[in-house]
């Protein structure tokens, strides 16, 4: 079953008459001319969807949340600032298939009652920037954008913006403020986007791939989108599978399937790598609580894990991790945990935008900390250390990045101790190039 | 509206924050503010020094908010329950707080201009503790001259904000900002242009640290030796209502008038701030009424006046571990301070 990726092999589909060919928007028109904007929010409702960004907040429940007051402009601004390590699923789907997020576009911002729309594209896609500009410049010629979109008497401008590569504008209200102009730090909630989000009117900030399934929801029914799924995990879900896999790639998968059949089956990823064995999995990009192999693949009450919201988060961060964003990153047994957090660490420090104290000093202490560790430097109290900085940055931050930055060092702490402190007693062998510690009777060990 | 804070119940208007009104309430419970600046619109919430528990939202709504909320930005509700410091977990975090802030910070205060009446110092002495887990290097940044009057220790800075929204609220066109992210932002006027109108003296006033100093005033003495004085002069620009701060007989520097919160309460100019120190330019009012909490009631009023109880006991409690023969009469109870 594939919603968002059916023609994106198409030759020709980023232009605008081979996509109506294929049934290109015919939710415009349908949503347009047949529908209300609440009739087109209520079947979004019905499908479920759940935010693709990463939070998985239901977006008809965000969109019934926006403040109406008359006279006041509304916004919808589509999040395409991808940058979480791991994900490039939105990329993908702009590249190839740029007018699939135009028609969701203009069918959300019908619902919506937004006359004006943003796509805020990461500042290093200026490709896909162009790609879209040139997309959009078709729309307006055919009259799917502009004053009475089809006669219908609802008019919309659409505008692209580059970010500056920043991932802290992937945070939305950071978004909204670089959008505005300024330095993107991210606001002080409440107030909400939804009440007072660009210009201090009601906005509504959705991920690409959110925006993008409202179109075929609009044609086949929020019903029918419920029906794909598994419980309150409704719909398909781009997963960016990167690592250690023999076909990696971006998947378009009906949620429900597990974890297992994700990885193994030759349907999709096709296996770890020849001659190696699974370690690792990062399940939704880099801020996700990594988890090792067995806790991966079934939960800790022995049942399958699911591709789904619920089953990834299955036992809390204890056991559990989160579906995120979907960046799905698969490591084999070479691969060295430590390193591999310092990366995430190094990343984190790196993008924290200084606002806040806990995340801005905390995301450069971890990388320190982190860093004397991976080069045989660590002392016994690091771990804790580190730990203990982890809690104190969760929670306690403006914005989700601290949370972000704390749980992918203290889920690595959590699931593989003894590799921190193989690296910190035994410098001179964790120091040797390629030195991956192997843990005895696991399952990823030869 | 009825709101409780470390169980004291006091009735405030609408749209106060948590912080106004465990400030109306006093000392004793208003959390410490490190980035939120009352007179400073859009300041608050950066520093997280001020975060507190909600236990109970409000009377509609009795569940406890799942995190620590920052006061300073936190509107109360009707019946909203606050912990402040009777929470062991609000006092646990704000430790961590003070060592993110201390843990770039060069803590020079023994050449540092603002000691004596630095917020970090007194936050950091109330809520942080006095040994340091961390062993990297610090982040360092070069001073730079911010014009004639204000020179820039980028090393003390905290991020607070405050000397960018007075920028942008008291000056016309603001030529500083933070530029860079993360633990190597910092405030800059991009290619170390000077930051130059009637106004931007008040950016030393608010900075709750060292890191923006009165080059007129820079090592010329220490808080703690100063007497300050309220006067007045007619001046055409501000509201000529100032403090000075004399050694002896000379005007060593010139302040706007704070409140008890550390917060001025009118902005004044340049030329009252950086060119009229003689005493001849003023009309004085008086002493300005000195906390005696303040360093420069130390030693003043009779021993010990110093009045924060927790870091006395917590220093007494050290005291106490030094195992020699010297005289600990005086931590006896009956000697302890009221």
């Amino acid at each position: 079953m594939k919603i968002l990726t059916e023609h994106i092999n198409v030759p020709g589909i980023e232009t605008i008459d081979v996509f109506r060919k294929h049934g290109g928007y015919s939710a415009v028109e349908k949503a347009l001319k047949k529908m209300t904007p609440d009739e087109v929010t209520e079947e979004v409702k019905k499908s479920g969807l759940r935010g693709r960004g990463g939070a998985g907040f239901p977006v008809g429940m965000k969109w019934s949340f926006l403040a109406k007051p008359e006279g006041v402009p509304r916004y919808l601004v589509c999040n395409a600032d991808e940058s979480e390590p791991g994900t490039f699923k939105d990329h993908y789907l702009m590249w190839k298939s740029p007018h699939t997020l135009i028609e969701g576009m203009i069918v959300s911002s019908y619902a919506l009652g937004a006359n004006t729309s943003y796509i805020y594209v990461r500042g290093e896609l200026m490709y896909v920037v162009n790609i879209l500009e040139k997309a959009i410049q078709e729309c307006y010629d055919k009259g799917l954008l502009g004053k009475n979109i089809l006669g219908s008497g609802y008019d919309l401008d659409l505008f692209v913006q580059p970010g500056g590569g920043a991932y802290i504008c992937g945070e939305e209200t950071a978004l909204l403020e670089s959008l505005e102009g300024k330095r993107g730090n991210p606001r002080n909630k409440p107030p909400f986007p939804a009440v007072k989000g660009l210009w201090q009117s009601p906005t509504v900030v959705n991920n690409v791939e959110s925006i993008a399934a409202t179109s075929w929801i609009v044609n086949n029914g929020g019903e029918e989108y419920a029906k794909i799924g598994i419980g309150r995990s409704t719909g398909t879900k781009l997963i960016s599978a990167s690592g250690h896999l023999r076909k990696p790639g971006v998947y378009e998968i009906p949620l429900g399937i597990t974890v297992e059949d994700f990885i193994y089956a030759d349907e999709w990823c096709g296996g770890i790598r020849e001659g190696h064995k699974l370690k690792a999995v990062v399940a939704g990009g880099s801020s996700v609580p990594i988890l090792p192999a067995e806790l991966i693949l079934k939960t800790a009450n022995g049942e399958n894990r699911l591709m789904t919201y619920e089953s990834l988060s299955d036992g809390g961060f204890a056991t559990g991790t989160m579906l995120g964003s979907g960046g799905f990153v698969v490591m084999d047994e070479t691969t060295c945990i430590v390193h591999n957090t310092l990366t995430f660490g190094q990343f984190y420090h790196h993008e924290s935008c200084g606002q806040c104290s806990p995340c801005r000093e905390g995301t450069g202490w971890m990388d320190k900390v982190l860093h004397r560790i991976e080069h045989g430097k660590g002392r016994e109290e690091d771990i804790d250390l580190l730990v203990d900085v982890a809690k104190k940055i969760e929670g306690n931050t403006i914005c989700p990045l601290g949370d972000a930055a704390a749980w992918p060092v203290a889920a690595a702490i959590r699931h593989f101790r003894d590799e921190f402190e193989w690296h910190i007693r035994h410098p001179e062998k964790a120091t040797q190039k390629g030195a991956v510690f192997m843990r005895e009777g696991a399952s990823w060990t030869k | 509206m009825k709101v409780t804070i470390d169980n004291i119940t006091i009735e405030v208007e609408p749209g106060t924050t948590i912080m106004q009104a465990a400030r109306q309430i006093g000392p004793e419970v208003a959390p410490p503010a490190m980035c939120y600046y009352e007179p400073l619109k859009a300041s608050g919430g950066k520093c997280r020094g001020c975060l507190v528990k909600v236990t109970a939202g409000s009377e509609k709504d009795p569940r406890p908010m799942p995190k620590l909320v920052p006061s300073c930005i936190t509107q109360v509700q009707e019946g909203m329950i606050v912990e402040n410091t009777i929470n062991e977990q609000v006092l646990e975090t704000r430790k961590g707080i003070v060592e993110f802030l201390l843990l770039n910070h060069p803590l020079d205060c023994p050449i540092c201009d603002q000691a004596g009446e630095c917020h970090l110092q007194d936050f950091s002495f109330e809520h942080g503790v006095s040994k340091t887990r961390t062993v990297e290097e610090r982040n360092t940044f070069e001073q730079v001259d911010l014009g004639d009057h204000i020179q820039l220790h980028m090393n003390r800075c905290i991020l607070c904000y405050r000397c960018v929204y007075t920028a942008d609220q008291i000056t016309d066109g603001r030529v500083h900002g933070v530029m860079h992210r993360g633990d190597h932002a910092e405030i800059s006027t991009y290619i170390e242009k000077a930051i130059d109108n009637d106004f931007s003296g008040n950016i030393i006033d608010v900075c709750p640290v060292g890191a923006l100093t009165d080059k007129t005033y820079r090592f010329k003495n220490r808080v703690w030796f100063t007497k300050p004085v309220e006067a007045h002069c007619d001046c055409d620009k501000c509201s000529g209502n100032v403090t000075l701060w004399y050694r002896g007989e000379e005007v060593i520097r010139v302040t706007g008038r704070k409140n008890e919160w550390g917060e001025v309460k009118e902005f004044i100019c340049n030329t009252c701030r950086f060119d009229r120190k003689k005493t001849s330019d003023w009309t004085i009012e008086g002493p300005s009424k000195v906390s005696r909490a303040s360093v420069i009631s130390a030693n003043k009023y009779g021993a010990n006046t110093i009045k924060p109880a927790f870091p006395i006991k917590q220093a007494a409690e050290q005291y106490k571990k030094i195992d020699d023969n010297r005289d600990r009469s005086f931590l006896a109870p009956q000697k302890q301070l009221n």
